[in-house]
């Protein structure tokens, strides 16, 4: 039988705050434990909630970049359960009335069709701490400093049909919070978490087969993995005859599969009912519209304008919008040296491959978009040939000082006096009397090898077009 | 000295008839003599007291005349005090001293008020008799085998039994106003929001208001002056500018329209609260109010709603109390569902117990929509019904319980107790000021009049309580065996 996959993926992000949801506790990642928690954090008696602006800011920028609704009124819930990472017992969320609606944000799926993925809601809601099970000889440590963090949930429809899929809607929504700058979002540090709604049915149905949902999946390569993983295990189970219990599981990366962690029969009853400790927050049409005028230029509508500005096809200006630094890098590399098409292929290609391979962001380059800028005018004026520009490339990475001064000191400057080429290319001739008189001959494809020849004498800075030129003129 | 008003002694200070450090340790004295049989007081910070009152008065000699500079209180066990031990009445809480101040607590620190202690109250602030407490029974200083009210039971017994010039309270169905009724003292809830619940330990948050317990609707006005305002670190706490409310104390109650809730004076009312309150009504009548009745339709829902809204929101406010940073924990716990269990368990008495358990069923899956939204529905109508009656008239006034205190011991069904609080409740529920003063005394025991006002109409009420309070001397009768000074 051919299998229908279906999966809703319900996102945490972290959002960029110097304090946290309700309480003024600084956020930031990998302090000392109980150094980032304030009495609210601790939850001591008498303690009061007081929402972060900031957060409810970022919150509507969301839901504004993914054309969402925008709810006038939203209320803070209490979600109701004993652990003790979670010092209120209680967390503070959003049930009924979550900040951001409706919306929705497109995906480009690999045979370039695009896909447009329903986003249910977005609400706010206060993190956990986390229990330290290590260094404590049979008791448990509790580190608060993560308790009160703002989170943002965004919870898609279950419009996603392969992991693949999943994965590209999870890269999409990475791009667009970065692109807003309203959270890290690095899965590996866990300010973006990714918790998949999996289910099957046979193909054609239009019943919504029994889900499981897989919990702790924290990188873009497991969210694929644990998400085929889970589809293989259900067929087997389907086709052997069984049924899917509805449960939560937690997806272990080292083993590569998904194993029950709860059953909903013994889920908890969350008793859910309104903070009473906030006011409803209510948003006016003001708020929303200064909100809006923040906006930058989203990741679609930046592809967009390059395709069109700068002439680039839609695998370049793909790669070169996935990421804001990256776009601006490359917008100011094309802008400065004028030639959009070198700066792509520079930006994409070398800069690219140099990043990679040092595992750097883009903001962590040594080569700064100004100085790119600057060797690519450099290919552009003859001052060097784009063989040459790789290897200033090379030097650039650890020599700091301008790009011209690179180029004079190492001598790397294209030799462009017809002078000095005659006297490369006599010399040439007077080395090669047998290809020379090939050429004479009529094999024109020697030709090449006398322009390398000549090329190599120079170290590469003779200007092929001029060598080539000259060459042709003297063995006429 | 002893034996006057915050005002007065305010007065005394001034003219340097007595000193600060006179007046705590007079009543520090005091309190050494007579807490033992009252139980008012779980700490008494002696030592910090006189070091205040030495600061208050180099302060007065230096020209300070703040009202409250000097002036000694007690502060209810619920608000967190900086370095004192906090327990709000519960073993969870015997051993937690608070490294803050709650916002109340701040502003009489600034005002240079002396704190004598923190007094007792039932556990979590869940009694109407003060016996639930987990530091024994108060004492009611009229009959010392009767309750004295509660929850706020041991601040009005310390006003009452002058172990205080003054003292804080809060009140979620009436745990100020019951207890000053009971105690023969006033006693003053306002509006909801309209001060700070920062450090205020929660009962039920949408409930939960602080007061004042003290002698005069005048002293009252003083403490509320201190009190009131906006807190950035209460989101509930309204931003509506502080009136002094010792302004209008002295307007005329001429023309002043008053309600008679007819649901106020119906079956399960003593007969003698009754006529007390007819008479202290014909003392307005003499300064030219005129009483009307008043129907109050959806009353009789308000104990039902709110034993519904109180214990919900009571659940989750008391989920903190887990064992795990603070406060009580269980021996030697097996595990961490064994140290949940028997922390919560052994930390928490029988009646705390109840109310969790009442909150958690109402809000649990398939209940919620009978329970819980049903009580926020009727607190809606609720309050509407208050809204249509201060549409007619000015205040409401009716008895603030349906008796005198009762003997200890002698209420032992939940429900009895909670039916303490019918002429209260509603009050909260609707978020209302509200005021208990003494209104006359039946069978030997204190009557207190219950004065009600519209939203944030705080000025009004303690207007109306006061200028009562100047034709009668209900207010400075004394129970004799604590009153005379020593």
């Amino acid at each position: 039988m051919e299998w229908e996959t279906v999966i809703g993926l319900e996102v945490h992000v972290q959002l960029s705050t110097e304090s946290k949801l309700f309480s003024s506790a600084p956020t930031q990642f990998g302090a000392e434990p109980n150094t980032q928690a304030n009495i609210y954090d601790l939850a001591l008696p008498g303690v009061l909630p007081v929402l972060n602006r900031d957060a409810l800011k970022h919150a509507v920028k969301f839901g504004l970049a993914i054309n969402a609704s925008i709810n006038n009124t939203s209320i803070f819930d209490r979600k109701n359960y004993f652990y003790p990472d979670l010092p209120k017992g209680y967390q503070i969320s959003q049930l009924d009335f979550p900040t951001v609606g409706k919306g929705s944000l497109t995906i480009t799926l690999e045979d370039g069709e695009e896909k447009i993925i329903g986003v249910t809601r977005a609400h706010m809601e206060e993190d956990a701490g986390k229990s330290l099970h290590e260094d404590f000889h049979g008791m448990s440590g509790i580190d608060l400093n993560r308790a009160g963090t703002p989170l943002l949930e965004i919870v898609s429809e279950p419009d996603l049909r392969s992991a693949r899929e999943a994965v590209t809607y999870l890269k999409k929504l990475h791009s667009i919070i970065r692109y807003l700058d309203i959270s890290d979002a690095i899965m590996a540090q866990g300010s973006m978490r990714c918790d998949a709604n999996v289910s099957i049915r046979p193909m054609g149905e239009t019943e919504l087969g029994t889900r499981t949902e897989i919990k702790n999946i924290n990188s873009f390569r497991f969210v694929e993995k644990a998400i085929n993983y889970e589809v293989q295990r259900q067929q087997d189970i389907i086709q052997d005859g069984g049924r899917i219990v509805q449960e939560t599981r937690l997806y272990d990366a080292r083993r590569d599969e998904t194993r029950t962690m709860r059953s909903k029969e013994v889920a908890n009853d969350y008793r859910y009912f309104p903070e009473p400790d906030l006011l409803p927050i209510v948003i006016d049409q003001a708020f929303v519209n200064s909100i809006r005028a923040t906006l930058p230029e989203l990741p679609d509508a930046k592809k967009t304008r390059f395709a069109k500005e700068f002439g680039l096809n839609d695998y370049d200006a793909s790669v070169l919008t996935n990421n804001r630094d990256m776009a601006d890098y490359f917008e100011c590399v094309a802008k400065s040296s004028g030639d959009a098409k070198l700066a792509a292929n520079w930006v994409a290609g070398e800069l690219q491959a140099l990043l990679k391979k040092n595992n750097w962001e883009i903001k962590e380059s040594p080569i700064q978009a100004d100085r790119l800028a600057t060797l690519i005018a450099r290919i552009k004026d003859n001052t060097i040939s784009g063989k040459i520009a790789k290897t200033v490339f090379e030097a650039m990475i650890k020599d700091s000082s301008n790009v011209d001064d690179i180029i004079e000191a190492k001598g790397l400057k294209q030799i462009t006096d017809i002078g000095e080429i005659a006297k490369l290319v006599n010399e040439i001739i007077a080395n090669n009397p047998e290809q020379v008189e090939q050429f004479r001959e009529g094999k024109e494809q020697v030709l090449s090898y006398l322009v390398g020849q000549a090329m190599k004498l120079s170290r590469g800075k003779a200007n092929p077009a001029q060598v080539n030129q000259i060459l042709r003129e003297k063995l006429k | 000295m002893i034996e006057k008003t915050v005002a007065e002694i305010a007065v005394a200070l001034n003219a340097g008839d007595i000193s600060s450090v006179e007046l705590t340790q007079t009543y520090l004295d005091r309190i050494t003599q007579f807490n033992g049989e009252l139980n008012a007081y779980i700490t008494v910070c002696a030592d910090s007291a006189l070091r205040q009152a030495k600061t208050a008065d180099e302060k007065r000699a230096k020209g300070s005349n703040s009202p409250l500079l000097g002036v000694p209180l007690a502060h209810k066990d619920i608000f967190c005090t900086n370095g004192v031990t906090t327990t709000c009445g519960s073993r969870m809480l015997h051993n937690f001293v608070a490294p803050y101040d709650a916002t109340v607590v701040e502003k009489f620190n600034d005002a240079g008020a002396v704190m004598l202690g923190k007094t007792n109250m039932d556990e979590f602030a869940m009694g109407s008799s003060n016996e639930t407490s987990f530091f024994g029974p108060v004492k009611n200083p009229w009959d010392t085998k009767r309750v004295p009210g509660g929850s706020s039971g041991g601040s009005a017994v310390a006003v009452a039994a002058d172990l205080c010039a003054m003292a804080t309270g809060t009140d979620t169905g009436g745990s100020i106003r019951q207890p000053a009724a009971f105690c023969g003292i006033t006693g003053f809830k306002p509006s909801y929001g309209r001060v700070s619940r920062w450090g205020m330990i929660a009962f039920a948050s949408s409930l939960d208001q602080a007061g004042p317990l003290c002698k005069t609707a005048e002293d009252a006005a003083l403490m509320t002056n201190v009190m009131a305002g906006l807190d950035k670190k209460d989101s509930t706490s309204i931003d509506k500018p502080v009136e002094d409310y010792t302004a209008s104390l002295s307007n005329s109650l001429d023309g002043l329209k008053i309600g008679v809730p007819k649901q106020h004076f119906a079956e399960g009312l003593t007969a003698g609260v009754e006529q007390t309150i007819r008479e202290a009504l014909k003392e307005y009548e003499n300064l030219g109010a005129t009483i009307t009745e008043i129907d109050l339709p959806n009353n009789h829902l308000s104990v039902s709603a709110y034993y519904v809204i109180a214990p919900a929101e009571a659940s989750a406010n008391l989920s903190r109390y887990d064992g795990v940073r603070y406060g009580y924990r269980c021996e030697d716990p097996a595990d961490l569902e064994d140290m949940y269990k028997r922390t919560r368990s052994e930390g928490f008495g029988e009646e705390v117990k109840r109310r969790i358990m009442v909150g958690t069923y109402a809000l649990s899956a398939g209940f919620y929509d009978a329970y819980y939204r049903k009580a926020q529905k009727i607190r809606r109508l609720i309050k509407n019904d208050f809204i249509d009656a201060f549409d007619e008239v000015d205040v409401i006034i009716g008895p603030t319980s349906p008796h005198t205190a009762f003997e200890i011991g002698t209420k032992t069904d939940p429900v009895t107790m909670y039916l303490e609080d019918i002429y209260t409740i509603a009050v909260n529920l609707a978020g209302l000021p509200g005021i208990s003063i003494p209104a006359g005394m039946a069978d030997g025991l204190p009557v207190g009049m219950h004065i009600v006002g519209s939203d944030f109409a705080e000025a009004k009420v303690l207007n109306v309580a006061h200028q009562f309070q100047q034709q009668t001397d209900w207010h400075q009768h004394k129970p004799t065996a604590f009153g005379k000074e020593n």
